[in-house]
């Protein structure tokens, strides 16, 4: 089922959660809303469950306007952040709840709850308590529970934010083949970018209640349309620089820009993003000639599993810059603190300076 | 997520909100039963609530303010406020300091039957009043179990001020203990170890560290120690002699003034308790918001 | 209770055990004492002659059937009005909502001779509602819906204040999670909010009749007084004591201090179990255990 968010606004009090909020789910997808903590993705996400109602704007799920829908009649599976399970209630009856409402008789009741607890790998539990749970078999109960009443739309809010890190890898990857194998509709809200570019088709980066930019996760990572999904997604070197000829220049160094067509002659200031990854270290300058390559000092190197971050101060500079090598190079290069090396920079983002934003 | 050479030029953090709302629509709950329990509650809260308490202030308005004068400020009124405030301030401040102890004592000590300590603390909520009053007199008398002891002293326990004051401590122990304990046992061991290795000795470390983290919720406890023994009856009424201008209270004073069926006189002297006791509330209401916001 | 774990390997220091002698004395003299005293007495005359005041005078057996009648029905209305305020109060926010709040602790704090004496201003004679009742042909003061007014009055913030910090401390989540698995209002009620409040609700209950069959200043106020019609147990103590009869008048204390034992029981009970639900409360919301996690099939 395809959903279509149009113009939603939605304040509380003074503090506006949602500003004129357009989206468009596609049937079958399934969709990462990314953000920080107060801007608008839960709001959004409970918006569309109808959990919240919105100040303006509608919803419509396949073209049916269902703005003014009560939540109980949306036939939306909801997973809460806490799971929001029924404490008093076995896992089996937690499972059943939706299909009592709805007065399923009693042996397809059974059947049906017998079978997604086997989906989400629970056989067996069906008689304990949720306090008798650990959170990732809680989190699957919760999910099993949305399910039961067969809605055409799943909507997670933060659904591993409460799990320790090993866990939440693990249940992610199974969300994923779990979405594949059902192919219904699904939306959730994170905060961590790496579960919404692991999980999701499509990322939806939302700053002040708005929606900043919204891709697939290595159109959103490649190309930031903004500074702020820039600086949201990962760690970046910023400075402020001068741009000329498709080319920022940095301590004097020209770097290219990423997706300038280099016509632009004019020069203009402009904030410029490095991304660690894309900054080089050697010992040398490189054959490209040095005056592609910056000198600066190693002040720290740090292991990290599959890379090792560098900081190293340029000549002349006030302020560190971060180099993330891949660990085999690292080693290879063998870097003490102290010693002097070349900084390549390969590519780099530039934004306007009146292109400003807040987090 | 960590921007390394930080940007130093951000715009306030309000600058979207510079733009008009949309216009708001009616809010929906999706949570059910506003319109009943919203029904249910006003009714009940205005007849039983509202509208007793504002006729009794109406009633009382009505006499003026030269017959309001007359009736609630006579000699014997005076007086019977006099024993009341005094009565009920005494054993407010009794119980806060007993209160103190025991309540220490369930926060801080493993006890000797410290659970039955902990259930007897609630007796007085859950015996009458009028039990109370009763068995209380009944032991302070010189025939009764600690009369006999106690009277040849000197020390008259029933038919007397003191006699009020032990019947009041009872009635609100439960008040001064409940309201402290918790805030005992939420109470940061690691300052007062941090006291003690900067030096401080253990009754330094009490009354410099401790005590002042308490006293909130001494104050809280004593507020409404106060306010349940201002409005006291039932206990008092067997133990007091109930003799005007020396023991008789402003509650026994409405009753006696309502069984000669005069209402003004009541009335009056009902809406200055009324007055008491909602300060009081008011008093109380601040103070545990005040605590609230101390805990956190 | 938390009680430290470690306080029993160590020795008790003098100030401890004085501490705890204090407040054993405390408590002795100002509890333990005068309800052992009230049985004593009670008994002195051997329990036939306690039976037999009790039993044998048609106006005390009486006072217990009114006590009886009249507490459990004010028992009713408040726990009706207990559950429609806490929920109105904890699941929604609109203006007025701490004034509100406010008003419900209000009968904690007003004397309840002065709250009787308001509900006599209404229903007496001479009230308010005096003449129109009395064509009528209601009589509420001196009259059992009096007696039942007057207790719902003095009684009414008790079912509320448990509901409200347990309905709080829950949360609106799950029966959000209801109403999005289709709910409608009276199953979210009886299926999520209920079983999740059983225990506070019981709570109040208990505490509202142990109050509500105590009561004796607002009821005295609104009753009469008028023996073997207006008279419940509390005011059949305070009539016999004031009619010399102090045995009679401690047999029927007795019941009430019995009474009283029984519901600290009941509480006792009642409060461990919030306890447990409270410590699940928090267990459940707490981060991942890990050990837990790995008996995972």
């Amino acid at each position: 089922m395809s959903i279509h968010v149009r113009d939603v606004s939605k304040a509380f009090g003074s503090f506006r959660a949602l500003d004129r909020v357009s989206l468009d789910v596609p049937d079958g997808a399934l969709l990462a809303l990314l953000g920080p903590s107060g801007s608008g993705k839960t709001t959004l996400l409970r918006v569309i469950a109808g959990l919240e109602h919105p100040d303006a704007g509608t919803i419509t799920e396949d073209g049916a306007d269902v703005t003014e829908r009560h939540a109980r009649s949306r036939g939306v599976g909801f997973v809460f952040q806490h799971y929001a399970l029924f404490r008093h209630m076995t896992v089996f009856e937690n499972v059943a709840f939706g299909l009592r409402i709805r007065h399923v008789p009693r042996p397809e009741v059974t059947r049906r709850v017998e079978e997604l607890l086997r989906l989400v790998r629970l056989e067996g539990l069906g008689g304990r308590r949720p306090a008798q749970l650990s959170g990732g078999q809680r989190q699957r109960v919760a999910l099993a529970r949305a399910l039961a009443i067969r809605p055409r739309i799943l909507l997670l809010d933060e659904p591993f934010g409460a799990l320790d890190a090993k866990v939440r890898v693990e249940l992610r990857q199974w969300l994923r083949r779990l979405h594949d194998e059902i192919g219904m509709t699904s939306v959730f809200v994170t905060h961590d970018q790496e579960e919404a570019f692991e999980l999701a088709d499509e990322v939806v980066v939302m700053n002040h209640g708005r929606i900043e930019q919204r891709g697939t996760p290595a159109e959103v990572f490649d190309r930031p349309a903004t500074p702020f999904v820039m600086d949201f997604l990962g760690t970046v070197n910023l400075f402020h620089g001068r741009v000329e000829n498709g080319r920022a220049f940095w301590h004097g160094i020209p770097i290219p820009v990423d997706g300038s067509d280099g016509t632009d002659a004019r020069p203009r200031p402009a904030r410029v993003y490095l991304r660690p990854h894309e900054l080089d270290i050697s010992r040398t300058a490189s054959p490209s000639g040095a005056e592609s390559s910056l000198a600066a000092e190693v002040v720290r190197v740090a292991p990290a599993g599959s890379v090792t971050r560098v900081a190293c101060r340029p000549c002349g500079a006030d302020a560190d810059v971060q180099v993330d090598l891949p660990a085999e190079r690292a080693r290879d290069l063998g870097l003490r603190p102290g010693e002097m090396v070349r900084v390549t920079p390969r590519t780099a983002r530039v934004f306007p300076v009146d292109h400003d934003y807040v987090i | 997520m960590i921007a390394l050479a930080h940007d130093t030029h951000r715009p306030p953090a309000d600058a979207p909100g510079a733009r008009p709302l949309p216009p708001r629509r009616r809010r929906r709950a999706v949570l059910p039963g506003f319109g009943l329990s919203a029904a249910i509650t006003s009714l009940v809260v205005t007849t039983l609530v509202i509208l007793p308490l504002a006729v009794l202030v109406l009633r009382a308005a009505s006499l003026g303010p030269a017959g309001f004068a007359a009736a609630a400020w006579t000699p014997r009124a005076r007086a019977a406020y006099a024993v009341s405030l005094s009565a009920a301030g005494i054993a407010a401040a009794v119980s806060s300091l007993l209160g103190l102890v025991v309540a220490w004592v369930l926060a801080r000590i493993d006890a000797p039957g410290g659970r039955i300590l902990d259930a007897l603390v609630d007796v007085p909520l859950a015996l009458p009043t009028a039990v109370a009053g009763l068995v209380y007199s009944a032991l302070y008398v010189k025939t009764g179990w600690l009369g006999q002891w106690l009277v040849p002293l000197g020390i008259h326990g029933a038919y007397s001020f003191l006699g009020i004051v032990l019947v009041l401590v009872f009635v609100s122990l439960p008040f001064a203990v409940r309201v402290v304990q918790p805030v005992i046992e939420s109470l940061d061991r690691e300052t007062e170890e941090a006291a003690r290795i900067l030096g401080a000795g253990r009754s330094q470390t009490f009354f410099r560290v401790v005590l002042p983290a308490l006293l909130p919720a001494v104050v809280t406890g004593f507020a409404l120690s106060l306010a349940r023994a201002l409005g006291e009856y039932g206990s008092v009424v067997f133990i007091s002699g109930n003799m005007p201008f020396r023991t008789e209270i402003a509650p026994v004073l409405i009753v006696a003034r309502l069984e000669e069926f005069a209402y003004a006189e009541a009335t009056a002297i009902a809406v200055v308790l009324l007055g008491l006791s909602v300060s009081l509330l008011v008093t109380v209401n601040a103070l545990q918001q005040r605590l609230a916001a101390n805990s956190q | 209770m938390n009680r430290p774990v470690h306080a029993a390997a160590r020795t008790p220091t003098p100030i401890a055990v004085t501490l705890v002698v204090a407040a054993w004395a405390i408590v002795g003299l100002f509890v333990v004492v005068p309800l052992a005293s009230v049985f004593r007495e009670a008994f002195s005359g051997g329990v036939g002659a306690w039976w037999a005041a009790l039993a044998h005078d048609p106006d005390t057996r009486h006072a217990i059937w009114l006590s009886l009648t009249v507490a459990p029905l004010a028992v009713v209305f408040n726990t009706l009005f207990g559950v429609a305020a806490a929920w109105l109060v904890a699941r929604f926010r609109f203006p007025g909502r701490s004034l509100l709040i406010t008003l419900f602790d209000l009968p904690f704090s007003v004397s309840p001779v002065v709250a009787g004496l308001a509900l006599v201003l209404i229903f007496g004679r001479q009230g308010l509602l005096g003449p129109t009742l009395a064509a009528l042909g209601w009589k509420v003061i001196f009259s059992w819906p009096g007696l039942v007014l007057a207790t719902t009055f003095v009684t009414l913030p008790l079912v509320v204040r448990e509901l409200l910090p347990v309905m709080e401390s829950i949360g609106p989540e799950e029966e959000m999670a209801a109403v999005s698995l289709g709910a409608n209002g009276w199953q979210v009620f009886t299926r999520v909010t209920l079983p999740t409040i059983r225990w506070a609700l019981l709570h109040g209950v208990v505490l509202a009749n142990a109050r509500a069959v105590g009561e004796f200043g607002a009821v005295y106020v609104v009753s009469g007084h008028i023996a073997g019609a207006t008279d419940t147990m509390p005011l059949r103590v305070e009539k016999l004591f004031q009619e010399y009869r102090q045995p009679a008048s401690m047999a029927v204390a007795s019941v009430l201090a019995g009474l009283a034992l029984v519901t600290l029981v009941a509480k006792f009970v009642i409060e461990r179990r919030l306890g447990a639900e409270s410590r699940e409360r928090q267990a459940i919301r707490a981060p991942d255990d890990p050990v837990v996690e790995a008996a995972r099939p």
